[in-house]
């Protein structure tokens, strides 16, 4: 298990956004949480990456060859390190740094030099700095961006800068990938590829993907198990096929056009 | 009268003189999200018109509840002329782009405004004319307040009154609390936006005129720096209470003028500034928006 | 032509606005002793003019400033011609060649000024250099790190009261008070604490000449850290703090730290700048150090260009020798000061010099060689 979350619960004042939701994530899984808008699946998102401090539950996180650690109520930035990464419903890259500069920045939390290394420029910063470089392009080869090395990242193609995103959430060496809506506004030939470079990346770079969406045909195609929320509660859980029979879920969430 | 009493009446006096100065602050900021550092200057200009038209009419021959009321009510509404100028000059061409570009361009008026009264009348302190009449009937009260003290706490009152009818239940109010929380959502429903924040200029202006020429009559003396200092102390109040609300910046404000009065009577007065900043610190640690601000949460 | 007729009407209208707006305090001058009032009807025409030939400007610029600018004779092609100008100038500075040279010039230029200038002139330079230095340690603060510092002069202060009681109690000289006022200055800022103040005279004899080139050397090492900092991981940080922190955090960036790091480099110049000054004067108590001295320093940062190091030396040394050299203008110094304030942040945000972020750049080879090496690893090389 990479991920094991219980009895999460998060409140805003008198609202109960994320009520009591048991989840977890088996290493090398992908795995979708879906539900009608305000469920609370990005509330959610954000108790787990450290966005919000969640009001009571457990979230425990770990390496497929570690053992799992308390990660709850950490900062964004412990997270990351820890080896969660996230990208985000609504794209927040660094507008004005180049694609490279963006995935530098996620390699940030895995270095070490410091000030001193940075005045100086001493042999070990500078081999950093190199290596950082090097790993960056790799990634950016890898998802198929490296072309774009040097553009700055607001002047990307729509469906480029989602990949941009993932590319940086890479960079940070995560074990688990937690992706808010990455298919939202593509077309259905951007959605393909990303369904391939999803799978991709779950078999070559040893991922465990966690994933919001509310594009059904991915989620369906993509996903192998589901959770289903409404009004910040689990309402079910399963394998894409039972899910879309769950007259339940079909009630709250996925109407009749859907599970025609 | 004993101590305590004379104490707690000074703390009201400054702590009145700070909310109506806050006052301002507070509104500016929950409706377009900009430090006022010019402010104070509007407070001093208020006093200083006041003091100069106070002193025609004086030599011209009118009587006291005349000059009082002329010159107060000229004194105000030139400040909120200028209030509205300023927003016009000053904030309303880049009320779009960064918040430190406005922060700057505040702190330029603000520099412009002083040095515009150094030069053009004194940079000595003017004596200022004991405008408010004495109210005899004042010393049958239990406490002994002095006129001057009767007229801050009895205009501060009204004030306040008259700011939370307004706002609560006139159609200006709404768009005020409208524009306050979403400006594009505000306008897209016939809020005429630019209006709104012209009038927050306005109001917020006169009543920080209105402070200035109490404070003034009170004291005795004036000169081109006091908007400065009662700017900070306003602006601290408005901070403490959580800038952008109205009744906070009241309650911060009388926080503030009671912390400095009691410090200054039983401690020492030559550290009255620090407690002021004590209080703050300790406040902002505490409650990091403010004794009624509201914590934000960012949306992701 | 009845458009331009309207501009008129308009300019006329504001004019008049502002005559009846300034009235009391331009015109009235009322004597309080002897009770007498003096009508200063020449300052109404003054304002009256001033005012109408300034809305003309301002709305001239503001229409070009919103990018409809309609063709207003004479005004608008010099306006181009400036444009154009500023334009080639910086696609000249940004051949290297060029830029040595132009550093290398100044340079020079900087180790002979104090041989060429009188000590008057010298002491002048000391003074603006002392702020080229305060500008770009609030640069990092501010410029680079994204935060709004008001209390600035307050590290300066430590720094210099640090030096001034070493001395007194301590014995210890100069050289070594400098950079433990400097750390001393660095600590402080992160604990925000109220320095100690205390009055404090002292003697120390420095010939002008020898400070003046202690300030340059300090100069010059700032625009060095800072540059390399720019150019590092924490300058990257810095970047991507300001372009988003949210998504800067969730990338495994400490904001808090990223920001104390800006915050306790930045102070360190102050400090710096602090035992100087304290060594310079010999006399030093908390009326050198107030709020104006801080946001004088912020405003040679912003007038100069927030985060850009030519920007902030050229907005430090315009701001600092100009007034110098405008004695009998020293009475409007402030106002002037206050107005050129607003009118940059309303015409020109960014200051005299926008920052240009070098952003990191690779070549075509170095990609090709990375791309390589890496399909050789995974031995899927179809070539």
């Amino acid at each position: 298990m990479v991920l094991d979350v219980q009895k999460l619960t998060m409140d805003f004042g008198g609202l109960r956004a994320v009520d009591h939701v048991d989840l977890h994530i088996k290493h090398g899984e992908i795995v979708a949480l879906i539900g009608p808008n305000g469920a609370g699946k990005t509330t959610f998102f954000n108790c787990v990456t450290g966005m919000y401090k969640p009001t009571g539950g457990e979230i425990g996180a770990g390496r497929p060859e570690a053992e799992i650690q308390s990660i709850k109520g950490l900062r964004p930035h412990l997270i990351t390190k820890h080896g969660l990464a996230r990208t985000f419903q609504n794209i927040r890259l660094f507008p004005e740094m180049t694609v490279l500069e963006n995935v530098m920045l996620g390699r940030d939390c895995r270095l070490t030099s410091g000030i001193l290394g940075a005045i100086f420029r001493n042999p070990r910063t500078r081999a950093e700095e190199e290596q950082v470089v090097k790993d960056s392009l790799v990634i950016l080869h890898k998802i198929g961006l490296e072309n774009w090395a040097n553009e700055a990242a607001m002047n990307l193609p729509y469906g480029a800068q989602r990949r941009l995103e993932i590319a940086r959430a890479l960079a940070t060496e995560p074990f688990l990938l937690l992706l808010d809506e990455p298919a939202a506004g593509m077309n259905p030939h951007e959605t393909r590829q990303l369904v391939e470079l999803i799978r991709r990346l779950r078999d070559e770079e040893n991922l465990s993907i966690f994933l919001i969406e509310h594009d059904m045909s991915l989620v369906m195609n993509l996903s192998e198990r589901i959770y289903v929320m409404d009004y910040g509660k689990l309402i079910a859980s399963g394998k894409p096929e039972d899910v879309k029979k769950d007259p339940v879920v079909i009630k709250a969430y996925l109407g009749e056009d859907v599970s025609a | 009268m004993n101590y305590f009493t004379e104490v707690v009446l000074s703390g009201l006096t400054r702590g009145s003189i700070y909310a109506l100065i806050a006052l301002g602050y507070t509104m500016v900021y929950g409706i377009i999200e900009l430090i006022n550092f010019a402010h104070g200057e509007i407070y001093m200009i208020g006093a200083f018109t006041a003091l100069i038209l106070a002193s025609v009419l004086t030599i011209f021959g009118f009587n006291t509840i005349a000059i009082l009321f002329l010159a107060g009510i000229i004194a105000i509404v030139y400040s909120s002329m200028y209030g509205y100028t300023m927003e016009k000059v000053a904030y309303k061409p880049i009320r779009n782009s960064q918040r430190l570009s406005a922060l700057i361009s505040a702190i330029g008026m603000s520099m412009f405004l002083q040095n515009y009264v150094r030069i053009a009348q004194t940079s000595d302190f003017l004596p200022f004319p004991r405008i408010i009449p004495r109210f005899p009937w004042l010393s049958a009260l239990p406490v002994s307040m002095s006129s001057s003290q009767f007229m801050i706490f009895s205009s501060t009152a009204v004030v306040m009154v008259l700011l939370t009818l307004l706002i609560k239940f006139t159609k200006i109010g709404k768009s005020m609390r409208a524009a306050s929380q979403d400006k594009i959502m505000a306008k897209l429903l016939g809020v005429n936006v630019n209006k709104v924040i012209s009038l927050t200029f306005i109001i917020g202006s006169a009543t920080a005129a209105l402070g200035g020429i109490l404070i003034s009559s009170y004291t005795g003396q004036i000169n081109f720096y006091i908007g400065f200092l009662a700017g900070i102390k306003a602006f601290v109040a408005a901070v403490l209470g959580g800038i952008g609300s109205i009744p906070g910046a009241v309650l911060g404000s009388f926080v503030l003028g009671l912390t400095e009065s009691f410090g200054a009577g039983y401690i020492s007065s030559d550290y009255e500034d620090v407690f002021a900043f004590i209080i703050l610190a300790v406040i902002l640690i505490v409650k990091p928006a403010g004794i009624l601000g509201k914590g934000q949460i960012e949306k992701v | 032509m009845t458009q331009r007729l309207n501009e008129l009407r308009r300019s006329l209208l504001v004019s008049l606005w502002f005559m009846l707006l300034t009235f009391p305090i331009m015109v009235i001058r009322v004597n309080t002793i002897t009770g007498t009032v003096r009508w200063r009807w020449t300052n109404l025409a003054v304002i009256g003019i001033g005012s109408f030939f300034i809305s003309v400007v301002w709305r001239y610029a503001m229409q070009r400033k919103a990018g409809e600018a309609q063709a207003v004779g004479i005004l608008s092609r010099v306006g181009e011609r400036v444009g154009a100008g500023t334009k080639k100038i910086g696609a000249v500075l940004d051949i290297p060649k060029v830029r040595t040279r132009l550093v290398g010039g100044l340079l020079a230029a900087a180790v002979a000024y104090p041989f060429l200038n009188s000590m008057y002139h010298t002491n002048i330079m000391i003074t603006a250099l002392t702020y080229v230095v305060l500008g770009l340690g609030l640069n990092i603060i501010i410029g680079l790190g994204g935060m709004l510092h008001i209390g600035y002069a307050a590290f300066y202060a430590i720094g210099a009261y640090s030096y001034a009681l070493l001395n007194m109690y301590f014995g210890i000289n100069f050289w070594l008070a400098l950079p433990i006022g400097a750390a001393l200055a660095g600590l402080f800022s992160l604990l925000i604490g109220l320095p100690q103040l205390f009055g404090i005279d002292m003697r120390l004899q420095q010939t002008t000449v020898f400070v003046y080139f202690i300030m340059l050397a300090v100069v010059i090492l700032t625009i060095f850290v800072v540059h390399r900092l720019e150019n590092s991981r924490i300058g990257r940080q810095w970047v991507a703090m300001k372009e988003d922190y949210i998504a800067c955090q969730a990338m495994g960036v400490s904001i808090a730290k990223a920001k104390l790091t800006a915050l306790g480099i930045g102070a360190i110049w102050g400090g710096l700048v602090g035992v100087i000054f304290a060594a310079r004067t010999t006399f030093i108590n908390p009326a050198s150090f107030t709020v104006w001295e801080s946001v004088i320093i912020l405003s040679t940062v912003v007038l100069g260009g927030m985060g850009s190091i030519p920007g902030v030396f050229v907005g430090a040394l315009v701001l600092m020798l100009l007034p110098e050299y405008l004695r009998p203008f020293a009475q409007y110094r402030m106002l002037i000061f206050g107005a050129l304030l607003v009118t940059m942040m309303v015409f020109r945000p960014s200051g005299f010099i926008k920052k240009r972020r070098k952003a990191y750049t690779i070549t075509e080879a170095e990609r090709q060689s990375v791309i390589k090496a890496e399909l050789e690893d995974d031995g899927e090389v179809e070539e």
